[in-house]
């Protein structure tokens, strides 16, 4: 399996009133087709590893690093990223008003995306926006594609978020706590969603949480993230039968489930 | 005794904008809760949980029916008669971040409510108080002068807990006490709620979105589903043996951690998924996502109804599965079976 | 209320040097409006019979020159400065305290009584300031009060409709409804809890105000309705400078870089501490 992402030694401090450091030399790697979930708490550093990834950052921010992208060099070179972004990496944010513009109608987004991304003509565009929408599970997708973002319920706009992440069939998809503003039946579905889009597509995954229900049903490896730095990494089959930190272990026993109540 | 008491309670909201519906969101809903009982409210967003918490608190109006506290109607009281009740009927709220008064420390938000209830005493016992009950939800002293901004999501919603019982409420709404938190902190939050009913007694009405949260804590469930009561039962019952299509929805989506959740992921992921279509107004809510739905479904609501073991169920076939709903078959189609 | 989100500001502040560059000159020209007139030599009526429309720095003592009847024109501006800062200051804090009493409870009030308060406010709005000015001054007299009240009637009505705003905004956060449920009456969640998560706004706008206000009384000035001579402001300094440009061009620069710097100075303080009082991100 090849490696499609590869992140070495990745730094990432923040300056001004409050100086802290968010990722502590992190390493980590994701193969062609391979699943990665990262799991912590909040303030663990996860998302600022995630925005540091894909050239997000905030301004006060400073990277240090490595991550490459099939073989590419991404930190500090925001032409790379640009050029990688939405044609070989797409994202997927917690709250999917951070991707999508308010103001503005689905359809027009992802008619500019796959145009910008994939050089289509306006109708070509419009096509592949609208399957990208059925892809997403969102029927009557020639409707939607007029409507605005706060037409859309929580869920359904979270999948025409990820229906813009995914118009230009990228290789590496990253998400931000994906599921997490979501009802849980909401959740399952969107879940169910990205399960069979990699598995569809072949597309890998870069997942972020809190939640380890979450990441039992999508992961193939996981890391555990604390203060910055990655405390564990495993198989997910391996970390389900009985991690070694005592850390994710208090993670997995957070999840809350059904057993011992009736 | 029951302490609230909810009967056939409507309530409506205006849609703004031109061309502006009535929505009900909550279309008759009767409960009770006894004296340091506590009961569950479950059901996804838009269900009209929130409005029925809200609608006990006297910050929404009914469009019918009756609210009682004590025996008593609280529904139309108004602003200035409510105010005095109100020392007894508290509540947490969801996000911790939002219901804190940015501006004021942990300790001014906490006291608030005796400066308000207790106007007597003095500034310094009130400060005992509010010192006390920060302890009491495991707050230490020195986070008392901090402001919201400073604090960690737990730590903020242990401030909102203290101000719930500052003034030794009988009942206490939590809405989505822990949906804005994260997962060990969840678990967190949720031993200190059951801690602190258990040693005040406080009746309680738990209103969430995730069915695992709201049967760890609560002996007797409701779910709702688009302003009504589908079913309504035990615990035990309502998890081992639900009687309304959307309960097992609900079960589903409850995350199972283990080494085959990757495969069941796959597996549901594979199964057709029904159409979804528009329910129609005057038939069941459900209908159209239902996978027992009879043509009957479509045109005449279900009424809620008693039917075993001390649950009530709102759905026309529930007498064909008084013991549970049948495990679902592939291409379920709606014949019984 | 509590200080410690002040103190951010504050620190915010006190990072942005041109801000604080202002607040320096501004209290520079507040301390020399008070005191400097009993430093100096010459008191702002008194006549210099020797001294008569002298240049800057042509005669010992008259740093600034003196005007067409011999008097200083450092100490005249001082004292300008004095009357015209009084009278904004003063303009602003009856602005502010209308302004945001009417505002907050419109604001958070709503429905009827809301659309009463604010239509008042719309009907005096439309109203021309400087007309009813007139008719004040003819009616009461020119004095520095008369021209104090004119203004301040109109002066309030912007802060009521940005602080009715923001009421209306505040109001549908969650932890009114908290306030609610905590027993709090109206009157408490307004003083307790609406105003001060308003302070920012108000005091970024009161610091606006102020430089608007100290041109209208110098236009008023100008115009002869607003202050009165000997009585100096900036605005009636201003005048008499203009009609002596060709011949005493310190008469009219003097007091009018000292207008000009006034103005600028709190419009850009203003601009300063809306950025500093933003709310930061958690």
């Amino acid at each position: 399996m090849s490696t499609l992402l590869e992140v070495r030694g990745l730094t990432v401090e923040f300056s001004g009133q409050r100086a802290l450091r968010a990722v502590d030399a992190v390493d980590l790697r994701v193969a062609a087709g391979e699943r990665l979930a990262i799991v912590g708490e909040s303030g663990c550093g996860k998302t600022q590893l995630l925005l540091a990834c894909t050239g997000l950052l905030a301004a006060n921010g400073r990277a240090q690093g490595s991550v490459r992208f099939e073989g590419r060099e991404l930190l500090g070179e925001p032409e790379a990223v640009g050029a990688a972004r939405g044609r070989d990496i797409g994202f997927v944010f917690q709250d999917a008003g951070g991707s999508l513009t308010p103001h503005r109608r689905i359809g027009d987004q992802l008619v500019e995306v796959a145009e910008l991304t994939l050089g289509l003509s306006r109708d070509q565009a419009r096509r592949e926006a609208a399957a990208a929408l059925e892809r997403a599970g969102l029927p009557d997708a020639r409707s939607r594609l007029a409507q605005y973002p706060h037409e859309l319920s929580g869920g359904m706009r979270q999948r025409a978020a990820i229906a813009l992440a995914l118009v230009a069939r990228p290789k590496l998809l990253f998400a931000d706590e994906p599921t997490t503003a979501l009802d849980v039946t909401v959740q399952a579905g969107i879940l169910e969603l990205i399960e069979s889009l990699c598995r569809d597509s072949g597309m890998s995954l870069l997942l972020v949480t809190h939640d380890l229900g979450v990441v039992a049903a999508l992961a193939d490896r996981i890391a555990v993230m604390q203060s910055g730095r990655i405390v564990e990494s495993a198989t997910a089959a391996e970390f389900m039968r009985g991690p070694k930190e005592a850390y994710s272990r208090s993670l997995l026993e957070s999840v809350l489930t059904l057993e011992g109540v009736a | 005794m029951s302490a609230l008491e909810l009967r056939d309670v409507r309530v409506h909201y205006r849609e703004a904008g031109p061309g502006a519906r009535r929505l009900v969101a909550v279309d008759g809903v009767s409960l009770s809760v006894g004296e340091g009982e506590t009961v569950g409210l479950v059901g996804e967003s838009g269900c009209g949980k929130t409005t029925i918490g809200r609608a006990i608190l006297g910050l929404v109006p009914l469009a019918d029916g009756e609210i009682l506290w004590g025996g008593r109607r609280i529904d139309a009281l108004s602003a200035d008669a409510f105010r005095p009740l109100r020392r007894d009927l508290q509540c947490v709220f969801q996000d911790p971040h939002a219901c804190l008064d940015p501006r004021m420390t942990l300790m001014e938000s906490v006291a608030e409510p005796l400066r308000n209830f207790e106007p007597a005493i003095e500034r310094r016992e009130r400060r005992q108080r509010a010192l006390s009950r920060l302890a009491e939800v495991g707050l230490d002293a020195t986070l008392a002068g901090r402001y919201p901004h400073q604090l960690s999501g737990g730590q903020l919603q242990r401030a909102v807990i203290a101000r719930a019982l500052v003034a030794d409420p009988r009942f206490v709404v939590c809405d989505e006490p822990v949906s804005a938190l994260d997962l060990p902190v969840q678990g967190q939050v949720l031993s200190l709620l059951e801690r602190v009913r258990e040693e005040r007694r406080l009746a309680n009405l738990f209103i969430s979105h995730n069915l695992a949260v709201v049967a760890r804590l609560c002996p007797r469930l409701l779910v709702m589903f688009r302003g009504r009561v589908v079913e309504s039962g035990p615990r035990a019952e309502l998890v081992r043996r639900p009687r309304h299509p959307y309960t097992r929805e609900l079960l589903d989506a409850v995350p199972v951690v283990d080494v085959a959740a990757r495969g069941r992921l796959a597996a549901s992921a594979a199964r057709p998924r029904p159409v979804q279509e528009a329910a129609s107004p005057r038939g069941c809510a459900f209908a159209g996502r239902c996978p027992h739905v009879l043509p009957r479904c479509r045109v005449e609501a279900p009424v809620l109804l008693p039917l075993a073991a001390g649950v009530a169920v709102a759905c026309h076939r529930a007498v064909e599965w008084p013991a549970g709903l049948p495990p679902v078959t592939e291409g379920a189609t709606g014949i019984a079976g | 209320m509590s200080l410690g989100l002040w103190r951010d500001a504050r620190a915010a502040l006190a990072a942005d040097r041109f801000a604080l560059g202002c607040l320096a000159v501004l209290a520079t020209l507040g301390v020399a409006a008070i005191a400097g007139p009993w430093l100096l030599d010459y008191r702002e009526d008194e006549i210099d019979w020797a001294n008569m429309a002298v240049p800057p720095l042509a005669s010992p003592g008259h740093w600034l020159g003196t005007d067409r009847l011999g008097r200083d024109v450092l100490v005249r501006t001082l004292h300008g400065l004095r009357v015209s800062l009084a009278i904004a200051l003063a303009a602003t804090l009856v602005a502010v305290v209308i302004g945001v009493a009417w505002g907050a409870f419109a604001g958070y009030r709503r429905g009827r009584t809301d659309a009463l308060m604010m239509r008042f406010v719309d009907v005096l709005y439309s109203l021309p300031q400087v007309f009813f000015v007139i008719i004040l001054t003819v009616v009461f007299g020119r004095s520095p009060l008369t021209v104090l009240l004119a203004i301040g009637a109109f002066g309030w009505l912007t802060m009521a409709r940005i602080v009715r705003g923001q009421a209306m905004a505040l109001r549908e956060r969650e932890f009114i409804d908290a306030a609610i449920v905590g027993g709090a009456t109206p009157a408490r969640i307004v003083v307790r809890h609406v105003i001060p998560n308003l302070a920012g706004p108000v005091i970024v706008y009161a610091t606006l105000t102020l430089p608007q206000v100290i041109l209208v009384e110098s236009f008023l000035s100008f115009l002869g309705i607003g202050i009165q001579e000997p009585l100096a402001s900036l605005g009636n300094l201003v005048a008499e400078g203009a009609a002596e440009m060709e011949t005493a061009p310190w008469m009219l620069a003097v007091p009018a870089a000292c207008l000009m710097l006034v103005v600028f100075c709190f419009n850009f303080l203003g601009d300063s501490l809306r950025d500093a009082l933003d709310p930061r991100d958690r």
